[in-house]
């Protein structure tokens, strides 16, 4: 009889969850028994409040069970787990579970589902399918694909993918660059880390198609040292491309060259922003760049250079594949296609949602994420990171669309969601907001560096009661001083978080 | 200097040889910024410039084991105030502090990427703990002390 293959992610939040001793568990208790079993380290499934989710190849598909503890494995054998038991844990098939089932996944398609590091079922599972279309088509044509897709930029600045590489293919210059940037920084998103832990052959792959169609040789992935799981994950997987002839000097046995290396970054926020990151890359202070000239003309080692986050790049290989107009379809107005949303912080069911632009706030608050993990309500919702504005139950029917957040004087950002109980007080989120930005400012420009520390100054005079109307407008005037005097996002966006807290919540800064 | 050989070739080669150095021996010592600068022909002023512009690399030796909590605002939505108020009352430290046995040294860190799952906990270089109320840290610490 063949092995039974049981998947156990080894994403982080699910290693954090326990999932290291459940593979242990299974292994000793399967050995003990004398009953030969396949672990697969899979990705997560995105349902956190499930994991350690594992599931059990049967001939009626893979059953998972969750949450899964060590001292759970032993009864799960005897329930006979390893052929779809009955079981208090028993989940039955992911894809019929309401939650996963009613998401439209195309970037997460495969996390979760397959064997993360493995070429071949990556392969069978629709990998690489994007990049061979690629490697048959010209360069322009791959940019026109990109642009007609209406993808734009998933790290958070919404810029439309398509124009960038366009810039970049049709910049002079002997050597160009492709840059992942995969310092994921925002508080509440982790989208990225489980695309590279759970499908790491989907970024490189579409980095891969980047540098095929602008004529680059390098590629660099620059991932944040928090996420030493991920990085593990990314060299292995790039290690296994280049075995299996998908890197290296002849992509796909094309003749064309591609070269990828992933640089470990040092914890500093701003290195997301991506001037600081090519600085950094270049072995340098983090420290951001005036713009013109643009990344695309003079980017790292002053040469023509693509740089996009890391969903932006999982998401061409689908579009590569299923043609431009398949993206398209999915989404409201200018927002197209779809956008992996992070639900985080006090929720009962948080995890990864992947849907189509044009769901409401409510929708995933309320009906994914089941309310409040305190059973408190929800009382703010942050948007977009740090930088992103607070809102209150008032704002909830805000639909996920990048024009639609504008308006309500709110970003989308990376698509990280945290909410807040009633118990948060909304004057200490608009201080920390200050200090935040005073500990990650790279210190270039002064509204930034000096103006965060002095935020935070006023906000505790403010607290402490003195000199109240003067300063409530001192603060009013230096958020507009950081708005429109900062030299990037950082200091330009800090007041987000501080204005919209006191805008919406002012019985907290009495 | 075996850390500087093995990435001197890379191209922006000086924070793979940061990382190289504080991977070796657990810290950037004053005394390898000039070899370091020697090496890639850069002052010394731009290599410890470097080692203080970035919240990874420390300059002095740490506790046996390093411990980071994160403070950033999914894990406050969790509890994380209330966590690091008990972690640096229960450790008698700050924030960048060492214990005075020399076992601990605990670090602010901004987002571990656990954020649905919080508060959020790192010890060493990849053991990440989700979930963590005081009483499951006081836990973690025994361990990470027993461990050493």
């Amino acid at each position: 009889m063949s092995a039974v293959k049981v998947f156990v992610p080894r994403d982080a939040t699910a290693l954090a969850l326990g999932a290291e001793t459940v593979v242990h568990a299974i292994a000793h208790t399967g050995r003990a028994r004398g009953i030969d079993i396949d672990i697969v380290r899979n990705g997560s499934r995105g349902m956190f409040w499930l994991e350690p989710l594992i599931e059990v190849a049967t001939p009626n598909g893979r059953i998972a069970y969750g949450p899964v503890k060590a001292a759970d494995v032993a009864n799960l054998f005897d329930a006979d787990f390893l052929h779809g038991g009955a079981h208090a844990l028993r989940l039955g098939t992911v894809e019929d579970i309401a939650w996963f089932k009613q998401q439209e996944r195309l970037c997460f398609a495969r996390v979760g589902v397959t064997d993360p590091l493995n070429v071949a079922d990556y392969i069978a599972h629709g990998g690489y399918r994007g990049l061979r279309n690629a490697l048959a088509m010209s360069g322009t044509d791959i940019v026109k694909a990109v642009t007609d897709s209406g993808l734009r930029g998933r790290g958070g600045a919404a810029f439309p993918t398509g124009i960038k590489w366009n810039t970049v293919l049709g910049a002079e210059g002997a050597q160009k660059y492709v840059v992942c940037n995969a310092d994921e920084g925002d508080s509440g998103t982790f989208s990225d880390r489980m695309l590279m832990e759970g499908d790491p052959l989907c970024l490189i792959e579409g980095i891969t198609i980047a540098g095929v169609a602008v004529g680059a040789t390098q590629g660099y992935i620059y991932l944040r040292s928090e996420y030493p799981h991920a990085h593990r994950a990314l060299n292995a997987a790039i290690a296994n491309a280049y075995a299996a002839g998908w890197l290296g000097a002849d992509v796909g046995g094309s003749g064309k060259r591609f070269d990828l290396e992933v640089r470990l970054g040092a914890g500093a926020y701003i290195c997301g922003e991506e001037t600081s990151l090519l600085d950094s890359l270049e072995g340098k202070r983090g420290q951001v760049r005036f713009k013109p000239p643009l990344p695309a003309i003079k980017g790292l080692f002053g040469k023509p250079t693509i740089i996009n986050n890391v969903i932006s790049f999982a998401s061409v290989p689908i579009i590569l594949d299923q043609g431009a107009g398949f993206y398209r379809d999915y989404g409201v107005g200018r927002s197209r296609g779809t956008l992996p949303i992070q639900l985080a912080g006090n929720l009962k069911r948080t995890g990864l949602v992947e849907k189509a632009f044009g769901v409401t706030l409510r929708e995933l608050l309320c009906d994914y994420g089941g309310g409040s993990y305190s059973g408190r309500p929800i009382r703010a919702v942050q948007v977009g990171g740090p930088l992103g504005a607070y809102l209150p139950a008032s704002q909830f029917d805000t639909v996920l669309d990048y024009e639609a957040f504008a308006a309500a004087g709110a970003m989308l950002g990376h698509g990280g969601i945290v909410a807040f109980d009633d118990t948060v007080n909304m004057l200490e989120q608009a201080r920390y907001a200050m200090e935040f930005c005073a500990v990650e400012s790279c210190g270039k420009c002064t509204p930034c560096r000096i103006g965060s520390t002095r935020g935070v100054e006023v906000i505790d005079r403010i607290r402490a009661n003195v000199d109240r109307e003067k300063n409530f407008a001192l603060l009013d005037d230096l958020c507009n001083t950081m708005r429109n005097g900062s030299l990037c996002a950082l200091g330009g966006l800090t007041p987000d978080p501080v204005v919209s807290a006191i805008k919406y919540f002012s019985e907290d800064f009495v | 200097m075996r850390a500087i050989d093995a990435n001197r070739a890379k191209p922006g080669a000086l924070l793979p040889i940061l990382h190289a150095v504080q991977d070796a021996v657990g810290y950037v010592s004053s005394e390898s910024l000039p070899l370091i600068a020697h090496e890639l022909n850069l002052t010394r002023a731009e290599v410890y410039g470097m080692v203080t512009f970035y919240h990874h690399f420390r300059s002095a030796p740490p506790g046996r084991r390093v411990v980071q909590i994160c403070r950033a605002e999914a894990c406050q939505a969790l509890g994380a105030r209330v966590l690091e108020a008990h972690a640096k009352r229960t450790l008698g430290i700050d924030f960048h502090e060492t214990t005075s046995d020399g076992a601990i040294t605990l670090e602010p860190v901004y987002c571990l990427g656990n954020c649905g799952c919080g508060p959020s906990v790192l010890i060493g270089d990849d053991e990440l703990h989700a979930r963590v109320t005081p009483a499951a840290f006081d836990e973690l610490v025994k361990a990470a002390r027993a461990a050493t």
